[in-house]
């Protein structure tokens, strides 16, 4: 039997200290310790993408990242994405564009549309669905989804 | 989630030779956790055996892509993300950036590492056919010390590899390729991404004076573990890109291949779709 | 405010993440529930034993014995137990036998493994074919859960004359839902002064359905039993009728417990033990005079129903009206059967068995225009319905009806004709790609099936809230589709105000009338136009009581509601569905109108096979659909590209694959959905044609994407292909290698 360990991690930009398990999931602490439930579980096995949400800056999926190696990690989920009442650019778009259709996806989609405009602001057709492949939707055939992107993409350029 | 979290012990050891040591005193009891992208599928689903982990994620030695003595040496935990993301693998090495973007997804690729790629053994991962058609070797390393294995002779049978109880994977050197190269890399999976694959076959050939000089083909899913297709390599060896025994190259493909029926696809898929893209490599070969 | 494409109402905690979805809910002391399930495709229970290792007292366990009610789930036909009892038969793997609850969610799942069955095995049957022949019998009398017959005219009196009789049988595979969100229940039983109420929340499309299902099984009246639609991430017909079965699983657990409990499956459970599309084998025959006209069809349509009836009444009903497609024809008959067999029941899946049907009968059109020599576009054209036709059922079609203009602009705005003369040219060359071109045209019926819409004799309302907004209240829940919204804006268009001041009351049984299933692209059109007479008849009670005069404001509306909430304490209107006086259907005979009115479409598609791999790319597609006026079109986009997106999955990809009737590629890695790097964007246009019965002049819409996808797409395959027997979806690139093959080797 394990020891629980403490673990200090940063979450939306907020210190927090846990005792957890060092094997939990990434995941259920987020939903369970946290009670941040912006973080979906759609397939428990890094396939759907529902639960991404960024380690350090990258894209993970947070149903395979154990506990221990988040130790001082900064986690970004979905609920850390808007300024307050303010959605981000790919958060309004989303919604103009009819991105979220059931909205399951919707969080997960959000937080690798983000990484991927980070790493590449203005993305053609192409790079949006390498960005989103590991992110599944049933709902929208991504057509609204790439629309959204884009569309967030231009807006920042804009901004700048 | 019905792995269970009561009977699982996790050790972050301080230091990389304390891991060593760790394997050393209790040989087989520990196992390596690197990225997680496999281990923690299998887990999650509570199908997996192994109740201790040994967390090596942390050891920067075990990380970067290095240029030395003629070879790029990736430390095992190398993730696929480094691999799409450095210039030199993309300059040497377009197969190995080819396979990194074909597995998993970007969050996949974010966190899996080449050297656990390698150690889970799967016959259907996809950085393993490139690194036998580049001629890699593994480096092993334990408190007796360390050993080159050649990539080719690393995996013995399904998930059975030249690995003792007490070794690590560290690092995995690839020896860069001179004179005229050909880099052939496809994966034919379950969809376009995110994908396991169904058919993958890498290669890299040396072409001197209109004839294959040099030639490594490397397939995935088509055998208990990822193989060299040596005896398609040999019927082609030597002959000229005008004239390459195509029909019998793919003829002696079947001698190296031994595919399966499972749930992605038949056995009789495996061995059609393997000989033709053996076949779309050697048109596109020829027109080099 | 119809026609506008409106933002999506819950959209804004989509996007934030906030929206609660089951598991989300917070539910202090909740237990964790687990199902034991058997691993045997037919057998009698005869033990259950509980093994070592778990601390047994602090586990709730529940069994049939359990039951306070009926140990049968209300349904079309209450044929199927809540949990098999001992003594009682098994009759497909994966069938629930005994629930666990535990504080602990890892103790539950280590419970689950420790107990055991003991079954005595009895021989079971497990596809159509064995089930039609008896092989064993398993089912009634002959193994149907369900027979129906359509005639019209008398084909045989065509055979022997016609100038080409051609026959073809064609099969479709099972196919998984897969929204995003594992079914979940929570459920919640309190007892006061020993009445016990019985409360569930859950991923959901029908809350009366379950509230039916929860009453019987509790033996309870209305009063005593909730049910509330959580948010819900996605449903696709998936949480049609499974939510009666898992929703009783967790008041079960409750109800023993004395604890609220939750039961969220994983996708391994989901994918193994919830419904899935019908399975389906279609033998056509038909005839034609020289020129190509129709003369006489038959349908021998038959679903693999699995072990209990569920939907398959209705699911075969739909797919035997929709078989004999878009096409006029003097002389019908179609006999239709859902078999049973000893496979975990399949249940609503969007489109309801006129993908199968639709499937067959667009796939044989494109092999009798091989067969008599003309193009697929010539010989539609030559058949297709007109207005004041009369389609299989004696339904007159009374409406405009322009089939030929739906298809001429599909194959428009796929370039059908320059691409398909291109590629003939291309697929000369030497190379493993060859490309085609093809196309179905299909319709979708509105609204529920014959007398349906008749006996559920829907009821919704509007509200007066006390800050001036206006509640819709209707049972319809939103998995996604748009409901909120649209129903906002139907409302929001009857009362002349903007579609901020109308908001949707919880999918709470307490709260809102039974405005009947959020299923058969209805709700649109059949609960949006109650709606408008709802809205309507407040808006006149507003004026009656003097409250509102017009013209009047948004903001002098909303005083108006305000005051008139302040002095009644409530203000509430509610409509119902009445049958148009023109519509008549008579169950016995299958004749009349079978729906008030269809929904028609052409989708076309161009693809790139290559013959290395037998991989299929879908290079373009064109959705060209006329559905009555359309109430949001960014919206309607969204479903059209969805339904396209699952009719691809399901015509390429999607395979369940099974071992004695149970899925085994039950992972979401090896049920291969697409992804974004899977699909082409679409071209999706609208022909709009208002339709009197709907609000606004809307159509139903949620369905009809999933008809046309996959026979579009094997007719593109046969065109680039030629001659193979493309007969059966998904033609996954193992399946394709195969029907080369047969041709390679003769």
């Amino acid at each position: 039997m394990a020891e629980p360990i403490t673990l200090s991690l940063t979450v939306n930009g907020e210190s927090r200290t846990l005792s957890v398990h060092p094997f939990a999931r990434l995941l259920d602490l987020l939903r369970e310790d946290l009670r941040l439930m912006g973080t979906k579980e759609g397939c428990g096995e890094g396939e759907c993408g529902a639960c991404s949400v960024l380690v350090n800056g990258q894209v993970v999926n947070s149903c395979l990242v154990p506990a221990v190696q988040v130790q001082g990690a900064e986690v970004v989920t979905v609920e850390g994405l808007a300024q307050g009442e303010s959605l981000s650019s790919l958060q309004a778009a989303f919604l103009t564009y009819n991105g979220a259709q059931c909205g399951f996806c919707t969080p997960g989609m959000l937080v690798a549309a983000t990484d991927l405009l980070r790493r590449c602001p203005t993305p053609d057709d192409g790079a949006i669905r390498d960005g989103l492949a590991g992110n599944l939707c049933r709902c929208t055939g991504y057509s609204k989804i790439l629309d959204a992107v884009h569309a967030a993409a231009g807006e920042g350029e804009a901004a700048r | 989630m019905r792995g269970q979290l009561h009977n699982v012990e996790v050790r972050v050891p301080a230091s990389l030779s304390d891991a060593l040591a760790l394997l050393a005193r209790e040989p087989g009891v520990w196992t390596p956790l690197a990225g997680g992208t496999d281990l923690m599928v299998v887990h999650n689903a509570g199908h997996l055996k192994a109740t201790r982990f040994l967390d090596l994620s942390r050891f920067e030695e075990l990380r970067g892509i290095r240029e030395e003595a003629g070879a790029l040496t990736f430390g095992a935990l190398s993730t696929f993300t480094d691999l799409r993301d450095s210039v030199a693998v993309h300059r040497h090495f377009p197969n190995l950036v080819k396979s990194a973007r074909a597995t998993g997804a970007l969050a996949i690729q974010n966190r899996g590492t080449l050297g656990g790629n390698i150690a889970n053994a799967s016959p259907a991962a996809d950085t393993p056919p490139s690194l036998l058609a580049y001629g890699a070797e593994v480096e092993l390393l334990s408190v007796r010390g360390s050993r080159r294995v050649a990539y080719d002779r690393f995996h013995l049978g399904y998930k059975v590899m030249d690995l003792a109880p007490d070794e690590l994977v560290a690092a995995i050197h690839v020896p860069l390729p001179t004179g005229r190269g050909f880099h052939y890399f496809r994966k034919v999976g379950t969809r376009q991404a995110q994908a396991i694959s169904k058919v993958c076959l890498a290669a890299w050939a040396r072409i001197e004076g209109g004839v294959v000089a040099d030639l490594r083909i490397g397939l995935g899913s088509v055998a208990p573990a990822p193989i060299r297709a040596r005896h398609a390599e040999a019927a082609l060896l030597g002959q000229a890109l005008a004239a390459l025994p195509i029909e019998a190259a793919r003829e002696a493909l079947l001698a190296d291949i031994s595919p399966i029926d499972d749930i992605r696809a038949t056995a009789r898929y495996r061995s059609v779709v393997t000989r033709n893209v053996l076949g779309h490599m050697l048109r596109e070969l020829a027109n080099l | 405010m119809i026609g506008a494409s409106s933002i999506r109402k819950e959209g804004r905690a989509k996007v934030l993440g906030t929206a609660c979805y089951t598991d989300d809910k917070l539910v202090p002391g909740a237990l964790h529930g687990v199902t034991i399930r058997s691993q045997v495709p037919r057998g009698i229970l005869r033990g259950i034993h509980f093994g070592e290792g778990i601390p047994w007292a602090e586990v709730t366990i529940v069994t049939a014995a359990d039951i306070p009610g009926q140990n049968r789930v209300a349904s079309v036909v209450h044929d199927q137990p809540f949990l098999v009892g001992i003594g009682e038969e098994i009759t497909h793997m994966e069938q629930p036998v005994v629930l666990l609850a535990h504080p602990n969610r890892l103790l539950a799942e280590r419970a689950r493994n420790a107990v055991r069955l003991e079954v005595e095995e009895l021989p079971a049957v497990l596809d159509i074919d064995a089930s039609l022949e008896l092989r064993p019998l398993i089912y009634g009398t002959a193994n149907l859960l369900k027979e129906i017959r359509i005639a019209k005219g008398d084909p045989e009196s065509v055979w022997a004359t016609a100038a080409h009789v051609i026959e073809g049988e064609y099969r479709t595979g099972a196919q998984e839902q897969m929204y995003l969100e594992p079914n979940a229940m929570v459920a919640s039983v309190e007892r006061t002064d020993g009445v016990a109420h019985v409360t569930v929340w859950g991923s959901l499309q029908c809350p009366y359905y379950v509230h039916s299902a929860l009453k019987q099984l509790f033996g309870l009246p209305a009063e005593q039993v909730r049910v509330v639609a959580m948010e819900m991430g996605g449903a696709f017909g998936g949480k049609e009728d499974y939510p009666s079965v898992n929703g009783g699983h967790a008041a079960l657990l409750s109800w023993k417990a004395g604890l609220p409990v939750k039961l969220i499956y994983d996708r391994e459970e989901d994918l193994a033990c919830t419904t899935k599309r019908h399975p389906s084998r279609t033998r056509l025959r038909t005839a034609f005079d020289a020129e190509g006209h129709l003369l006489a069809l038959t349908a021998d349509f038959v679903l693999d129903g699995g072990a209990y009836a569920t939907m398959s009444p209705v699911v075969l009903s739909r797919g035997a009206i929709h078989a004999a497609g878009v096409y006029r024809c003097p002389h019908v008959r179609i006999h239709a059967r859902a078999a049973a067999t000893n496979t975990p029941p399949p249940g609503a899946f969007r489109g309801f068995g006129a993908p199968q049907s639709l499937f067959a009968l667009e796939r044989h059109m494109d092999i009798c225009a091989v067969k008599l020599g003309l193009d697929p576009v010539t010989l539609r054209r030559r058949n297709f319905l007109h207005t004041g036709d009369t389609m299989a059922t004696g339904q007159i079609i009374r409406e405009d009806l322009d089939l030929d203009g739906i298809m001429d602009r599909a194959l428009a705005e796929l370039g059908y004709h320059d691409k398909k003369a291109a590629h003939t040219v291309l697929n000369q060359e030497d190379s493993p790609l060859k490309r085609g071109v093809g196309f179905a045209v299909f319709m979708h019926g509105c609204g529920f099936t014959g007398g349906g819409e008749a006996y559920l004799a829907s009821v919704a309302g509007v509200e007066g809230c006390p800050d001036g907004t206006v509640a819709v209240l209707a049972a319809s829940t939103e998995m996604g589709q748009g409901k909120n919204t649209v129903f906002a804006q139907i409302v929001a268009e009857t009362l002349k105000v903007p579609v901020e001041q109308v908001e949707t009351a919880e999918v709470d049984t307490d709260r809102v009338p039974n405005s009947g299933p959020t299923v058969a692209s209805r709700s649109t059109m059949m609960v949006g136009r109650i709606l408008q007479d709802a809205a309507s008849a407040f808006r006149q009670s507003l004026i009656q009581q003097g409250f509102l005069t017009e013209p009047y404001t948004p903001e002098s509306f909303r005083e108006a509601v305000r005051r008139a909430v302040a002095a009644h304490g409530s203000l509430r209107s509610y409509g119902q569905y009445h049958r148009p006086p023109n519509i008549q259907w008579d169950d016995a005979t299958y004749q009349g109108d079978a729906y008030p009115t269809f929904s028609w479409a052409c989708y076309a598609a161009d693809v790139t096979v290559d013959l290395d791999t037998f991989e299929v790319k879908v290079e373009d597609f064109a959705a060209v659909q006329e559905v009555g006026r359309v109430v949001n079109p960014m919206l309607a986009e969204g479903q059209v590209e969805g339904g396209v997106a699952q009719g691809i999955g399901w015509g390429l990809w999607e395979e369940v694959t099974t071992r004695q009737g149970r899925m085994i590629n039950n992972q979401m890695t090896n049920y291969i959905i697409p992804t974004s790097a899977d699909l082409p964007r679409m071209k999706v246009v609208f022909l709009e044609n208002p339709h009197p019965a709907g609000p606004g002049g809307a159509k139903g819409l949620g369905e009809l994407p999933m008809d046309g996808p996959a026979p579009a797409l094997v007719n593109a395959l046969a065109n680039a292909l030629g001659p193979l027997r493309l007969d059966e979806v998904p033609m996954t690139p193992d399946r394709l290698l195969e029907r080369c093959e047969e041709v390679t080797h003769g």
